[in-house]
């Protein structure tokens, strides 16, 4: 079954939230083991959903984009729209 | 340099055009406390800051910045969506729209164009990091009173996220202004007096 979109995004956008929070912190905090093993962690499952939405939607940053049969990184819908939010 | 990713930070999805909300909301866009003066402030204050710990951290917040004005961009976008002449004056969208139709501009909602005189880069941590914190004040009190304007929930929902980074950035400034400068302040004193070749008590 073809993964909804907007879901997929969603969950990126939930580990980019708790990704970006936590840089932000161990810039100012880099000796915390805790907010490392957090981070390792989130990076690592956030990967695996990166994967399967690219697959399907495509690229979410140019080097991600499929060569073999067209150039898509180019195609909407654009982050701005609301049918993808 | 940047890469672009093709995705919101967090996702903005209004289902009803309100011009005149837009342009309350324009004031993060083109203000003087806006998300263009805070990713312009920390991008442009970074090079001549004295530690790596402070080059890295205003780098991050200014870079989340970059991506708080793409947000932002989305709500005022959405609530211009599909206008009819009538919503357009009734609005008082108007002034608006004669010089820029329903595209993005950096300006304030009552029209002055955004502009550097906005936020200073002293090449002084201390001043420069002051700044910041007080900067990101600023915009949180923008937001509260965006929010004190707002009546609707796909409005509201992303302002509130956007209210709350402002509050986790100042966290972070005031660590980044305490911990090299304060507990190391010796050593940050030297450090910085021979990078920067000038007194400075």
């Amino acid at each position: 079954m073809r993964p909804k979109r907007m879901e997929l995004m969603q969950r990126i956008q939930r580990y980019d939230f708790a990704l970006y929070d936590l840089m932000l912190y161990l810039d100012t905090h880099p000796e915390c083991r805790e907010a490392r093993a957090l981070f390792a962690r989130y990076r690592k499952e956030r990967a695996d959903v990166v994967r399967e939405y690219v697959q399907h939607f495509g690229p979410i940053k140019a080097l991600q984009t499929d060569t073999d049969k067209r150039w898509s990184w180019g195609e909407g819908p654009y982050p701005w729209e609301k049918e993808v939010n | 340099m940047w890469v672009y990713e093709k995705k919101l930070q967090y996702p903005v999805k209004i289902k009803n055009p309100n011009p005149q909300m837009a342009q309350v909301i324009m004031s993060q866009i083109g203000g003087a406390d806006s998300e263009t003066g805070a990713a312009m402030r920390y991008l442009n204050q970074r090079y001549a800051m004295p530690t790596d710990e402070i080059k890295g951290l205003l780098t991050d917040i200014g870079t989340e910045e970059l991506a708080h004005i793409e947000m932002v961009s989305a709500i005022v976008y959405q609530l211009t969506r599909n206008l009819s002449e009538e919503d357009i004056k009734k609005y008082g969208f108007d002034k608006y729209f004669v010089e820029h139709g329903s595209g993005i501009y950096p300006a304030s909602p009552s029209g002055v164009p955004f502009t550097a005189a906005y936020f200073q880069s002293k090449g002084d941590a201390f001043a420069d990091l002051t700044e910041d914190l007080a900067a990101e004040q600023k915009a949180r009190a923008t937001y509260d009173n965006i929010l004190r304007l707002a009546d609707d929930p796909d409005v509201i929902d992303p302002i509130r996220y956007l209210r709350q980074r402002e509050v986790v950035h100042f966290q972070r400034f005031g660590e980044a202004n305490r911990t090299p400068l304060n507990k190391n302040r010796s050593k940050f004193v030297a450090i910085f007096l021979r990078k920067c070749r000038y007194f400075y008590f």
